[in-house]
């Protein structure tokens, strides 16, 4: 399938191990920056409790979830470690620093 | 050719016979589970912690679903069997779901007895079995209204304690003359029974349920001696009987349980049964124990192993409310052929009592002091002849043979087949030799591979001791709990190599102390950045990716992901104007509550991120500025209102409040500090529960510290009396210093202080003034980098990406 990719800023948006959000309109989505310049976009909510998880703790390609610690690979959207569960992850590609999100996925999402 | 397993049931006993048999034969059965309640195998032993908030139903969970997955198991959750076809081998759920079997186990537990009385089917009329039970409790608990728990048994005790925790008015009525008469003696029954009307919990014995009134929902309870106790909620706890219908309609022997011989085998061969619902040689059983073990000898024979066999043995029992001690074990009735042993201190509120035959234990109640349960346990278990120690028995293992041992000279003398943990039915030899045997180092290892304190954790200190007696030096709670999995050191030595490498930024401390992860995670990220912003103020940039999200926006996360903002208000102290400008806001943000909180302030919670610093500048507008309630930092001085206004104030309390508040806000601490002031012995702001206080007298100041009043509760230590407000303050923040810079991160004052110890912690802020006013000084110069209001500053524009959302993409774009 051909990717319909949007522009939602730029890399430098992003704080380095932070994260900033991305309005749709059937779910947030958090956009994350590593240390290794690295961008992932998930899901903006914690498969746990609905934490948003762009308010967590950002370390190698994982996120802390801030209101139980759940930790969530940002490549798989898995959680790590004894918990279990998932969250919907989101192609992104960086060209010259501009960040894209595909849009297809939005919109399977969105008719689920 | 695998062979077929159904197993009715997924509760405790058929989870854990498939861990066994997965062990034993992983590949000779494909297995399939029916459940009637719609979830994985929980720990029913801990849903009184779930009852009282003190875990979550996620905390609980022994098998998750992803086990099953792993196993191959086929679990059908949510469906009841309603039929065992014994010719055809095949049973039929309440869905239609039709399996076949080579081998059937017959899980089904029991069913909570309900009395025969008139409107005993009200709705809000609940029993205390499963999860569903603990939802409709928790759920009528919100009204904080009336409960009545009908039976004074381990179980009612155990839902009465956790209601009156959620805030419920609760009476339990109990037909017996004393609680809990099957376990406890009258004297330890009457014991208990005060401790818990200590916390508030009414108890009526000898109380005879008529009937529950209410016309369409209960209203109350009515005795028989037309007593009417009114109620909103009645929880049936008066016990359990075995639920054996299924293998009675299936044509199997039945008597109170379905009857297995001592291979859990049923009258028909290749149908087994385990648990609540199973009799063998004539006895039902309902504690975790006993059920454990039938998993273990049905698993062995499912497996092809026909020699063990289920032996009975008396398993002690242990009420599972937080802060009462109880342990009994045997027969402890009165008879002519009996002799006692008593110990009684009513100041320590101990009750210990053996009961004696032929010189040897037959029945073990022990209150207030339960340490020497298991030593009793083996010596019963042992049939030992106790007339050599008769005198000095009731004082404990530790006062045999001469001079009082140490605890860890008692552990080591047990013998390799004393148990240790009582719900897993863990030996000390099991447990010894698997550390050794496996390598273990941990106690999550420990209980991972020997279930050992896996289940309630009463025994968890036991099983330490064990793990220190096997590793020796090699473990060491203390000294080799490293900060979190990304380094070898604890957080002492990494303070310690802080100061003497001179290593000032995060990166500098991962390079040099070797950190295995590249960035570290969200353990040591936090607890390194508090260790530089304390011992480098002038020359560290505060990393922001390092902190939690509420320090990182200074305001406290909520459940649903918005704010709530609480803004200073000095001593506890405001004004006409200053509630007007906070009415304003919540007004103007539509704020949908407004909260006055123990710290003397108030809360405005529901705000949406974006809108944070707006309400800041508004806030800032009034001359507010952050009340740091999101800290690991100083968060509030409470005050009285002292001489000013009292007629028993002896000092100006609220003068002293707000001057300490003004001095130390915004200085960052190991875990969150609360301060109060109280201006006379009465101690209206509850000063000797805080992080520091003061008591002020005729005299002086009477300064208090390490008090603890959330998760654990203890009144603080006195650091010494000082004459003058000056010096008070003074001796406040050097202790303040000397907590900064040796607390371990989230290592709140009265653990630290523990730690350290309290007179090491007097010699160095009352007695060296040198010291004192150095640590005095450090802080001084620490807070003139510290003091900025983080409100302002993001008013002013700070971190504002923070709060605005990168882009957003409307449907119209989207479906482009």
């Amino acid at each position: 399938m051909e990717m319909n990719w949007h522009p939602i800023g730029d890399i430098t948006d992003i704080p380095l191990l932070g994260a900033r959000c991305v309005k749709t309109p059937y779910l947030k989505i958090a956009v994350f920056r590593t240390d290794e310049h690295e961008v992932y976009a998930i899901e903006n909510r914690c498969p746990h409790k609905g934490g948003p998880l762009s308010e967590g703790i950002v370390h190698g390609t994982s996120v802390t979830c801030p209101l139980h610690n759940w930790v969530i690979s940002l490549e798989t959207g898995k959680a790590l470690g004894a918990d279990e569960g998932e969250v919907r992850t989101i192609p992104v590609k960086v060209e010259d620093g501009k960040l894209f999100i595909a849009l297809e996925s939005l919109m399977l999402a969105a008719a689920e | 050719m695998t062979e077929k397993l159904v197993i009715i049931g997924n509760g405790m006993a058929p989870g854990r016979m498939l861990e066994h048999l997965f062990e034993q034969a992983p590949d000779r059965y494909s297995v399939t589970i029916f459940n009637a309640e719609p979830r994985v195998n929980y720990d029913r032993i801990m849903l009184s912690p779930v009852l009282s908030g003190e875990k979550t139903y996620e905390q609980i969970v022994i098998h998750g679903d992803g086990w099953y997955i792993d196993h191959g198991i086929t679990l059908h959750k949510g469906q009841r069997v309603v039929a065992i076809d014994r010719a055809t081998k095949t049973v039929t759920s309440d869905h239609g779901v039709t399996e076949s079997y080579d081998k059937l186990v017959i899980a089904t537990g029991s069913v909570p007895f309900i009395i025969p009385v008139p409107g005993n089917n009200l709705p809000g009329v609940v029993s205390y079995r499963d999860l569903d039970d603990v939802d409709a409790m928790l759920l009528a608990a919100q009204s904080r209204e009336k409960a009545v728990v009908i039976g004074g048994g381990l179980l009612g005790l155990e839902a009465a304690a956790g209601l009156a925790l959620r805030g419920m008015d609760v009476t339990v009525l109990h037909v017996n003359p004393t609680l809990m008469e099957r376990q406890l003696d009258p004297a330890a029954g009457y014991l208990l029974q005060t401790e818990l009307e200590r916390r508030g919990i009414k108890i009526i014995c000898k109380a005879n349920t008529k009937a529950i009134i209410g016309d369409d929902k209960v209203e109350g309870v009515e005795l028989d001696n037309g007593t009417i106790i009114p109620a909103t909620l009645v929880v049936m706890a008066v016990g359990i009987r075995p639920s054996a219908r299924l293998g009675r309609d299936a044509g199997l022997a039945v008597n109170r349980g379905i009857v297995v011989d001592a291979g859990m085998q049923t009258s028909d061969g290749d149908i087994y049964s385990i648990g609540e619902c199973a009799e063998v040689d004539g006895m039902v059983y309902g504690l975790v124990a006993p059920l454990y073990e039938m998993a273990r000898v049905a698993a062995a024979h499912l497996a092809g192993d026909a020699r063990p066999a289920f032996v009975h043995s008396d398993t002690p029992t242990k009420l599972k409310v937080t802060g009462i001690d109880l342990y009994s074990l045997g027969d402890f009735a009165d008879g002519e052929d009996r002799q006692e042993i008593v110990l009684r201190d009513a100041t320590a509120g101990v009750y210990k009592r053996l009961v004696l035959k032929d010189n040897r234990i037959i029945g073990t109640v022990l209150y207030g002091e339960t340490s020497d349960g298991a030593w009793f346990n083996d010596l019963k278990k042992k049939a030992v002849d106790i007339s050599d120690m008769r005198d000095t028995l009731i004082f404990g293992q530790a006062y045999q043979g001469g001079s009082p041992l140490d605890p860890m000279a008692a552990v080591a003398a047990l013998p390799d087949d004393a148990e240790i943990c009582g719900c897993n039915g863990v030996c000390k030899g099991k447990i010894t030799s698997t550390i050794t045997a496996k390598g273990l180092t941990s106690l999550d290892e420990v209980r991972a591979h020997t279930k050992a304190s896996a289940s309630c954790g009463t025994c968890t200190g036991l099983v330490e001791q064990l793990m220190s007696l096997t590793l020796g030096d090699a473990y060491n709670p203390k000294a080799v709990q490293p900060m979190c999995p990304c380094t070898e050191l604890g957080h002492d030595d990494v303070r310690r190599l802080i100061k003497a490498k001179g290593l000032k930024t995060i990166p500098a401390v991962m390079q040099e102390l070797e950190w295995k992860t590249s960035c570290g995670c969200a353990k040591c990220r936090p607890a390194l950045n508090y260790y530089l912003v304390c011992d480098w103020p002038d020359d560290y940039a505060d990393d922001y990716q390092s902190r939690f999200i509420n320090e990182r926006v200074h305001a406290n996360i909520q459940k649903d992901g918005t704010y709530s903002v609480v803004p200073r208000m000095w001593g506890g102290v405001t004004n006409a104007q200053e509630l007007r400008a906070i009415a304003d806001v919540v007004d103007k943000f539509e704020i949908p509550m407004v909260k006055v909180t123990g710290g003397q302030r108030i809360d405005l919670l529901g705000i949406e991120k974006e809108d944070l610093p707006s309400v800041w500048a508004d806030l800032g507008k009034a001359g507010f500025i952050s009340g740091q309630a999101y800290a690991k930092g100083l968060r509030t001085v409470k005050t009285c209102v002292g001489s000013d206004w009292c007629r028993f104030g002896t000092q100006d309390s609220t003068g002293l409040g707000i001057r300490i508040e003004k001095f130390m806000w915004g200085s960052w601490t190991p875990a969150k500090l609360k301060l109060a002031v109280s201006g006379c012995p009465r101690n209206c702001a509850e000063a000797t529960c805080k992080d520091i206080g003061v008591i002020c007298v005729d005299s002086g100041f009477e300064i208090h510290f390490a008090g603890a009043a959330g998760l654990d509760i203890k009144g603080t230590e006195v650091l010494g009396l000082v004459r003058t407000e000056d010096e008070a303050l003074e001796h406040i923040v050097a202790l303040t210093q000397m907590y900064r810079e040796q607390g371990r991160y989230l290592e709140r004052i009265y653990k630290w202080a523990k730690r350290v110890g309290l007179d090491e912690i007097r010699r160095q802020i009352m007695e060296d003034r040198d010291k004192r006013q150095a640590y005095y000084e450090r802080f001084v110069f620490s807070q003139k980098f510290a003091q900025v209001d983080p409100w302002s500053e993001r008013v002013s524009g700070k971190d504002k990406h923070e709060f605005r959302p990168m882009a957003s993409v409307d449907f119209s774009q989207a479906a482009e």
